[in-house]
Formats: C-alpha cells, sequence, structure tokens
C-alpha cells in the first residue's frame, strides 16, 4: 500500500543525535539529511560513531537524545513500521550459523511477512550464491556473509538501503564487483547510505557526505560542494613557465602560483581562468595543457579531522580535530 | 569466488509493503531454530534416556524397592503405569527445570551472542512480537520435553510390566486405562510450575544477555529455593515457594481429586510467571542492541 507520508519524506533525517554511555560520548549531536536519489558516504575512522549512529537510525538502539527518521516516521516510535521500505545491516551482517543461506532467507521473508519469498532465488543469484545456497552459513567465508546480507537486504526491495561498511573484509575483486552493485542499485532509484572508512570507495560511490570524526559531524554535503571547499585549482603547462608565472602574478583573481615538476599550479575560479589564457595569448606564451584540479576526498578529509589516511587509503583511529577544520559541526 | 552481484539484478521492483506477520509465524521460526540445534536435542536425550535407565535398572534389581516410602515405587512391578508417576515424582525437582532452562535461558541470550537480534529485528517484526514468540517456544519445549519423558516413561513401563491398574495415594484402585489419563493430566498440571520457571530463564536470558549465566541462574533459582524449603523455621514460607509447586500434580492421584493444592499452584506460579514475563517484555522492549 503506497503511504503517502513516506512517499514525501526524506529518507533519512536526524536531528541533534546523542548517545551516550556513561561518561562517553559516541555520537554528539549528528544531523543527517539523506535526499531521495542519494549515494550518501558516512565517513570516519574507525571508533568515529557511524555503526552507532546507524543502529539509532534502524531502532537498534534509543538516542539518549535527538531523533532520526526514516522516510519520516522515528523507529523509537513507529517500531518495525518505521522501516517499510529500509533494508541494510550494520557491522557484518549476522545470520543463523546452523540454518542454510536459503533457509536464513526464507525466515527473514517470513518476518517481512511472506511476500518476499519469492524473490529469494533471484536475491541469490544476484550476489551469486545460488551454488552454496543450501549449505550452512556456519561454513561461509566473511565475503560470503556480506553477499548474503546484501541478498538480506534486497528481499525488502528497499527504497532505503543502508550499508555498514560493506566491502570490508573483502578481497579486490569481491570490493569492486561490491560498488558496481550499489552503483547499479543506486542507478535503479535505490537511496543508499553507505558507512565507509575508506576514502576510495566514498569518492568513488558517493554523492553526498558526512565526514564524522569523534561523534560529531565537520562536514556534510555534497561531494562537489566539498572539493570546491578544498579550492578550485589549475594546473598548466606552457611554452615558458617563467614568463607564464609572471603574467600570472600580474593577473586579478589568480592565486597561490606556484611551480612544480608537474607544471604550474595556481587557484582561481573560471572567469579568471579565461582572462589568463587570453593574457598568456597576448605574452607570446603557448599553452600546452591546462587542466581543473579538484582537492581529493583524501586531502580534505585530513584537513576536516587531522585524520592520516592509511596506505589502502582507509582511516584508522581517531586523532583531535585540526585547526584546519573548514566546516564547524551543526 | 570474490564477485558480488556479477549478474545483473532484476529491476528493482518498488519497495515492498511489507506485511507485519502473526506471532504464530515468528513462533513457528523460532521452533525452526530450535529443531536445527544440536542443543535442543541434548534436553530431549536427557528426558528420554533417564526413564529408560530406570526402568532398565528396576529388571535388573528384579523387585521392588524396599521400605519405599511412595506407593507407587511398591507398585512397580504391579503396573507399568506405576513407572510414569515414579518418574515424574524424580524429575520434577531437577532433570525436567534443568531440561526446560536449557533453552529458555538461551532463547534470547544466544541471539545476542550469535549477532542475530540486530537480523531479525530490521525486518517487518515488532519486538513484542518477537518476544512473545520466543517465551512460546521456549514453553513448547519445556512442555514437550516433559511429555516425551512421560510417553517414554509409560511406554517403557508397560513393556515391562503391563498395563494394569493402579492404587492411589489414597489407596484406591483406579483401572489402567483411568491410570493412563490420571498420568497425562499430572503431568499437564507439572507444566505449570515448570512454566514458570521458564518465564524467569526468559527473563534471565534477556536482561544477562549471557546463554551460560542464565541457564545456571535459572537453575539456580530451583535449587536455592529447594534448599529455603530445608531450612528449619522457614516453614511459613514453604506454600509460596515455587519448588513446594513441583508436587502440586499429586492432588490428582488422590481419590477424590484433591484440587486445593493445584489451584494454590496456580495463583502462586501466577505470582512468579506474571512479574517475570513482564519486566522481560520491558527489558527486551527497551534494551539496546548494539552487539554483533
Amino acid at each position: 500500500m503506497s503511504d503517502p507520508v513516506a512517499e514525501e519524506a526524506q529518507p533519512v533525517r536526524a536531528r541533534g543525535l546523542v548517545k551516550r554511555y556513561s561518561e562517553v560520548v559516541a555520537v554528539d549531536h549528528v544531523d543527517l539529511n539523506v535526499r531521495r536519489g542519494d549515494v550518501y558516504g558516512f565517513l570516519g575512522p574507525n571508533g568515529a560513531g557511524k555503526t552507532t549512529t546507524l543502529r539509532m537510525a534502524l531502532g537498534l538502539i534509543v538516542p539518549s537524545d535527538g531523533a532520526v527518521e526514516l522516510f519520516g516516521r522515528d523507529p523509537m516510535r513507529a517500531g518495525a513500521r518505521a522501516l517499510r521500505g529500509v533494508a541494510g545491516f550494520v557491522e557484518a551482517p549476522r545470520f543463523y550459523p546452523y540454518l542454510s543461506a536459503r533457509k536464513n532467507l526464507e525466515l527473514l521473508a517470513a518476518l517481512d511477512g511472506g511476500d518476499a519469498r519469492a524473490a529469494i532465488g533471484e536475491a541469490l543469484e544476484t550476489v551469486e550464491l545460488t551454488p552454496r545456497a543450501g549449505h550452512r552459513v556456519g561454513g561461509y567465508s566473511h565475503g560470503m556473509r556480506q553477499r548474503l546480507g546484501i541478498a538480506a537486504a534486497l528481499l525488502r526491495r528497499p527504497q532505503l538501503l543502508i550499508l555498514d561498511e560493506p566491502a570490508t573484509g573483502l578481497d579486490p575483486a569481491g570490493m569492486r564487483d561490491m560498488r558496481e552493485l550499489i552503483l547499479r542499485l543506486a542507478a535503479e532509484g535505490i537511496t543508499v547510505l553507505l558507512s565507509s572508512h575508506q576514502l576510495p570507495e566514498v569518492q568513488e560511490l558517493c554523492n553526498r557526505v558526512a565526514i564524522v570524526n569523534r561523534g560529531r559531524v565537520v562536514y556534510e554535503g555534497a561531494m562537489s560542494d566539498l572539493r570546491r571547499q578544498g579550492g578550485a585549482g589549475y594546473r598548466m603547462r606552457t611554452t615558458d613557465d617563467d614568463r607564464a608565472i609572471a603574467i600570472a602574478r600580474e593577473q586579478d583573481g589568480i592565486e597561490r602560483v606556484a611551480r612544480d615538476e608537474q607544471g604550474i599550479g595556481f587557484q582561481a575560479d573560471e572567469h579568471h581562468v579565461g582572462a589568463l589564457t587570453i593574457a598568456l595569448g597576448a605574452g607570446g606564451v603557448g599553452i600546452l595543457s591546462l587542466a581543473p584540479e579538484l582537492a581529493s576526498l583524501e586531502d580534505l578529509f585530513f584537513r576536516l579531522t587531522g585524520e592520516a589516511p592509511t596506505a589502502d587509503g582507509g582511516l584508522d583511529g581517531a586523532a583531535p580535530p585540526s585547526d584546519g577544520t573548514l566546516v564547524e559541526a551543526r | 569466488m570474490s564477485s558480488v552481484g556479477a549478474a545483473a539484478p532484476a529491476a528493482i521492483a518498488p519497495a515492498r509493503a511489507a506485511r507485519r506477520p502473526p506471532v504464530r509465524t515468528v513462533y513457528r521460526w523460532e521452533l525452526r531454530k530450535l529443531a536445527s540445534q544440536k542443543r535442543t536435542y541434548l534436553g530431549y536425550g536427557l528426558a528420554v534416556l533417564l526413564p529408560v535407565i530406570f526402568v532398565v535398572s528396576q529388571l535388573i534389581r528384579g523387585h521392588p524397592p524396599r521400605n519405599a516410602d511412595s506407593i507407587f515405587a511398591g507398585q512397580i512391578f504391579e503396573s507399568g503405569l506405576a513407572t510414569p508417576v515414579l518418574m515424574l515424582t524424580f524429575l520434577a525437582p531437577f532433570f525436567l527445570p534443568l531440561i526446560a532452562s536449557l533453552v529458555a535461558g538461551d532463547i534470547v541470550a544466544a541471539e545476542d551472542n550469535n549477532g542475530t537480534l540486530k537480523t531479525i529485528l530490521t525486518r517487518s517484526v515488532d519486538r513484542g512480537q518477537v518476544f512473545a514468540a520466543k517465551a512460546l517456544a521456549a514453553a513448547t519445549y519445556g512442555a514437550s520435553a516433559v511429555f516425551l519423558s512421560a510417553a517414554v516413561a509409560t511406554g517403557a513401563g508397560i513393556a515391562a510390566w503391563g498395563f494394569h491398574s493402579v492404587r492411589t495415594f489414597s489407596d484406591s484402585v483406579v483401572s489402567a486405562s483411568e491410570a493412563l489419563l490420571l498420568v497425562f493430566a499430572a503431568n499437564a498440571f507439572f507444566l505449570i510450575p515448570l512454566l514458570t520457571l521458564v518465564s524467569i530463564g526468559v527473563l534471565l536470558s534477556t536482561a544477562t544477555r549471557n546463554s551460560a549465566a542464565a541457564i545456571v541462574g535459572t537453575l539456580g533459582i530451583t535449587l536455592v529455593l529447594a534448599i529455603v524449603a530445608q531450612i528449619p523455621g522457614l516453614e511459613g514460607l514453604h506454600p509460596y515457594l515455587l519448588t513446594q509447586q513441583y508436587f502440586a500434580w499429586q492432588g490428582l492421584l488422590r481419590t477424590p481429586t484433591d484440587w486445593s493444592p493445584i489451584l494454590h499452584s496456580l495463583w502462586v506460579c501466577a505470582l512468579y510467571a506474571g512479574p517475570a514475563l513482564i519486566a522481560g517484555y520491558l527489558v527486551f522492549l527497551r534494551r539496546d542492541v548494539a552487539g554483533g
């Protein structure tokens, strides 16, 4: 049955979400705005409060303060009804190890009213578990359980898919395929809330992002805006770099002109870049290449949180916020 | 295999209008889960084995126990129907509570340990339904163990000593068929205190989130109350101890039937079970599901 309220409402809307464990504040006044069609990255180091926030969103733990709504419904008030059109998992998906994958999905379909039972075969096919569907989940690898978690979520035909570190523990090929699956689901109109500590994953998949550190959101908005805040940079190569630098430094709106091994870097908006090219031409300097150079998410994350990325592009542990925080929480 | 979703999913249909299933659906799956676990059969194994051992040991001995303190002990070799009564007397204070505790103490805590509570609570089922289904499943298991034990004891007793009339606690004789009915009824009324213990087990399972602690705690309550019953000067408490209710069914085996211990047992057990179930329900409703 259609639900007019849910049709209009935002997939996820959190306001002032707080979770305290005695003296420890795991989630500190978090606001989230996931819009329809978003692939929304919830990025932060391990222990930043991502999973706790998602658990509150799914009604698994009670917020100490604030509220979260899924399609306009608060899980604390509406119970399971708030999860209509919502599926996903937090931390590693868990199943009954003594039941087969198919039996696990039959159980979950029954808990959804039984209509999803017919979709079990299709869901298993999607995650390529059909040949092992009759085997007990206890014998499954971590990656197979992750895929079964996706299958279990797909059974609900969700409008909002909440995935907590879905690629964790997968091998490189599995990670690639997981990303492809998420992109495909997003292309089919499913809103995705993706928690991750993997910068490349978020960079590749998400159009909007919330960056969380030590329980606080330090940035929320479009990925493109985030990068713009990092400064719209350009890089060019010319026939005469010395003269080009001299001309650029005389132009209005051209800043931070610097030379390195890759050529000349500078910051400017598009209008001033146009003026610069005319000036370079008039000054007899040929432009061999000119390309915009956006700050990487990795750079921006580091500047926002003071975190140091790990070798694999992941984030580990928490560090005090840096002075370079671009956007304050809330 | 490392790939995920290499096969293109069929176009994702609009969100399914997930229906809240009835409690009986959740209950049925709780039973299926129980049936799929080896631990379930440990209790059933005990329920079957103990009567068989008893009958075999009596056959080997070849005569009824001397100075038998129960009228039914003296009739073992006269009627196979004395066996299930004796077995109920023997198993009621410890073994049947132990079997019931194995599942009652584990039924919620195991989901905590496996991390599967979050899996089922993010579907279309409310917490209250899950709690009700789990409590019912634990009760079903306890009841089935009692009747399984009774059936084995009855079958083994009849096979060994025949289907004959028996004398009741009042020394009156009842026919074999009537005795069979009384055996069934006695086991049914024993369920009153046993299911009360199950309620306590479910509460402990919910509150402690630890199977071992809940199972030991549930059994521990039985043992502590049994010890309290032995302490001189506390006789006034006896009618209100749960362990005393384990023998209320004996009123059925008198002529005429003595209903007073059974009725007393009903309200005393309600005083234990009601608060335990309500507390368990409230804890389950409000608790954080943070594990797994």
